[in-house]
């Protein structure tokens, strides 16, 4: 099966999955009805909004010279910075510290950078026992899935699934207990994940910024797992990318006044800490040591591509709360590490054309995503151009044939109009007295999921015509 | 080497003819700080800048409890913990003006000092600073504030004078760092409500692995109101 394919049988499978529709249904009144509140809240959010894209640019203009002072400080704040180019290395890193920590736990906070590079397998593969402590990761590491948002990694699931799963995995408690509420069911993670947090002798975040200033790393939750799993084991490792820098702490305020504003629809997240090395001689807590691993897997080739804007991405996940199509066939069906227009973008960029150029298909190029991104990425134009490259690329005859037609058919905008003009009568013909097409000729595919309304009266070309003359030339 | 290889291939993509001006132009901004625009929110003075942050710990779900002196705290504490049927026990750490509060006073409260451990029921710390804009505490890891103690008990009491309200997180962070001797500590925890999680199911539940319960005792210590 070709990727495309595989992709659109994913996407069928989400679309008839009805316990994935009831909870994507929810993502409109919770996190999209959440921002929009916050932004009517804050007046200066547009204005933010260009601070944000203007720190991310000059950050990533000069980001040799940040990294280099991002190093220089880390190390003299205690940290250990290691440098990884690709996924395989960042793994072995990791891999060497836990065997010379003798780790038998690992706690992990979320971290997609960990997905992208698939730790967890490599961890398990040494016998090392890893634990994600985000409640929502939590759930997908027993289910055996990946996330299906950035922010949100159980977003598919309900109340329902989770009482199941916990059920089935938290054998050693009552099997008859109750776990009718999320409370109950908060509760238990709680006490499950503490013994792990307790035992845990490695932790690992990711980092939303770094910062070079001071050779931070800034990390928020909501839940405090990241906190406990830098503060308890006696190693922390951070394992981020080098595009997260930031040049000093005054450049992360607009960032993060911007964050969870624009992904879960909260002022700011219950948890933001900047954490700075390994515990200090005067401390009576905290880990012996900090490894920061910084890795590229492709994040330097971006800088200069004309995908370089992706870059500034900040992780709040706000593209694909707004999406119309990621909030009809939820993340799984992207089956890439980011869903989303995000994901749409990144993906080919990380894993090849060939690989993910389909994915830029995934969008009804509407520009919601642009509209409420944080940094102002041009998410449509990338889009595009992927679907450029993914199209110069390609070998169905089918589609290049077709599109060849239109091509030639668009430069002519008489034969066009005509065209147009015969297409819609044809089609408000066969939809009758309804107006709903429920198959379309040669658009089965289309019409496969749903009815596809059938034109009303003239065409566009025809109504500007005439507006035109009423009104005057358009301004 | 990885970094090296890094490196350079981010240099060549930024042109690799002007790496001694982008090194100087990102000492300078680091040296310099920009001073970026701060919502209204994040401006606010005097009585607007206490309220707006008694606002936000109010829809935060946070309890406040405002004394007149710090003398008042090991007494309001003690009524606190027994009015929500908590046990009459803490931990703190090793805080001067934690430390110099007449304990005495509430004769019936035990206080442990040192790090959380794993079954404390209560932990107390002392905030630098509070920021208005969002109703946010800024404390420093150390000994005298041990980090464990905001994250493990299942109840968070924090001390907050109230001339530590300041407008922004800006404004907190230069405060922390100021009494902190300039000094970065290991963590800077900027704790905005208590723990939460709407992971299941997507209804927000407190205490999902921090505290499930936030309280502040505001010291009003010579603040005046009009």
């Amino acid at each position: 099966m070709t990727k495309t394919a595989a992709f659109e049988a994913g996407v069928s499978a989400a679309l008839a999955n009805e316990a994935l529709q009831h909870a994507l249904a929810d993502v409109p009144a919770g996190f999209v009805a959440g921002r929009a509140r916050q932004k009517a809240a804050l007046p200066e959010f547009e204005g933010l909004r260009r601070t944000a894209r203007d720190i991310r640019d000059h950050t990533l203009a000069h980001l040799d010279a940040y990294l280099e002072e991002f190093e220089r400080n880390a190390v003299s704040a205690g940290s250990t910075v290691h440098w990884a180019a690709t996924a395989d290395e960042a793994r072995e890193v990791v891999l060497s510290i836990c065997r010379a920590a003798g780790a038998r736990t690992i706690a992990k906070s979320k971290s997609m950078v960990s997905e992208e590079i698939a730790l967890n397998a490599a961890l398990e593969a040494q016998a090392m026992e890893v634990v994600e402590t985000d409640l929502g990761e939590y759930l997908i590491q027993l289910r055996g899935e990946r996330p299906s948002h950035i922010i949100a990694p159980a977003i598919h699931l309900r109340a329902g699934d989770v009482a199941d799963e916990f059920r089935l995995r938290h054998d050693h408690l009552d099997a008859s207990r109750d776990l009718a509420t999320p409370e109950v069911m908060v509760a238990e993670a709680r006490s499950v994940l503490r013994e792990k947090f307790l035992a845990a002798d490695v932790g690992i975040t990711g980092a939303n910024f770094l910062v070079a200033e001071t050779g931070s790393a800034i990390i928020v939750t909501n839940e405090g797992n990241a906190d406990l799993t830098m503060s308890l084991p006696k190693v922390h490792i951070v394992l981020t990318t080098i595009d997260k820098l930031v040049p000093t702490l005054a450049d992360a305020w607009p960032l993060l006044r911007l964050l969870a504003r624009s992904a879960t629809g909260q002022a700011f997240t219950a948890y933001t800490t900047i954490v700075t090395g390994p515990r200090r001689p005067e401390d009576d807590a905290g880990p012996q040591s900090c490894h920061v691993i910084l890795l590229d897997n492709g994040r330097s080739e971006l800088l200069q591509s004309e995908f370089r804007p992706i870059l500034r991405c900040i992780r709040c996940g706000a593209c694909m709360n707004h999406c119309p199509v990621y909030c009809a066939i939820g993340g799984h069906a992207y089956d890439s590490v980011y869903p989303g227009p995000i994901g749409a973008v990144l993906t080919p960029a990380l894993a090849g054309v060939g690989e993910a150029g389909h994915l830029a298909q995934a969008s009804t190029f509407c520009g919601r995503c642009e509209e409420v991104c944080p940094v102002e990425i041009p998410l449509v134009s990338m889009l595009r151009g992927w679907r450029e490259q993914a199209f110069a690329a390609s070998d169905d005859w089918r589609s290049r044939t077709f599109l060849r037609a239109w091509v030639q058919l668009a430069k002519r905008p008489r034969a066009y109009g005509l065209a147009a003009r015969i297409a819609a009568a044809i089609l408000s013909a066969l939809a009758g007295a309804k107006g709903i097409l429920r198959r379309l000729p040669f658009g089965e595919r289309w019409t496969r999921q749903r009815d596809f309304p059938a034109p009303q009266g003239t065409t566009f070309q025809d109504l500007w015509k005439r507006r035109e003359r009423d009104e005057g030339p358009a301004p | 080497m990885s970094r090296n290889r890094i490196l350079s291939a981010v240099r060549g993509a930024l042109d690799p003819s002007h790496a001694p001006a982008r090194r100087s132009a990102a000492s300078a901004r680091i040296a310099s700080a920009p001073k970026h625009p701060r919502p209204n929110i994040a401006k606010l003075e005097g009585d607007e800048r206490i309220a707006r942050f008694a606002e936000c710990l109010a829809a935060l779900g946070v309890d406040r409890i405002e004394v007149q002196a710090a003398d008042e705290v090991p007494a309001a504490i003690a009524t606190y913990l027994s009015a929500r049927g908590l046990p009459l026990r803490l931990r703190r750490g090793e805080d001067n003006i934690l430390a110099s509060l007449p304990w005495h006073h509430a004769s019936d409260l035990v206080v442990d000092i040192g790090p959380a451990q794993a079954d404390d029921a209560v932990g107390l710390s002392r905030a630098l600073a509070g920021a208005a804009e969002t109703g946010t505490l800024a404390l420093a890891s150390g000994p005298g504030n041990p980090v464990t103690l905001s994250f493990l008990p299942d109840t968070h009491v924090v001390v907050l004078c109230e001339q530590a309200i300041v407008a922004s997180y800006e404004d907190a962070i230069a405060r922390v760092l100021a009494e902190n001797g300039g000094v970065v500590p290991r963590t800077i925890n900027l704790v905005t409500g208590a723990s939460r999680t709407g992971d299941i199911g997507g209804k927000i539940v407190m205490g999902a692995h921090g505290p499930r319960r936030l309280a502040v005792i505001l010291i009003r210590d010579g603040a005046q109101r009009t």
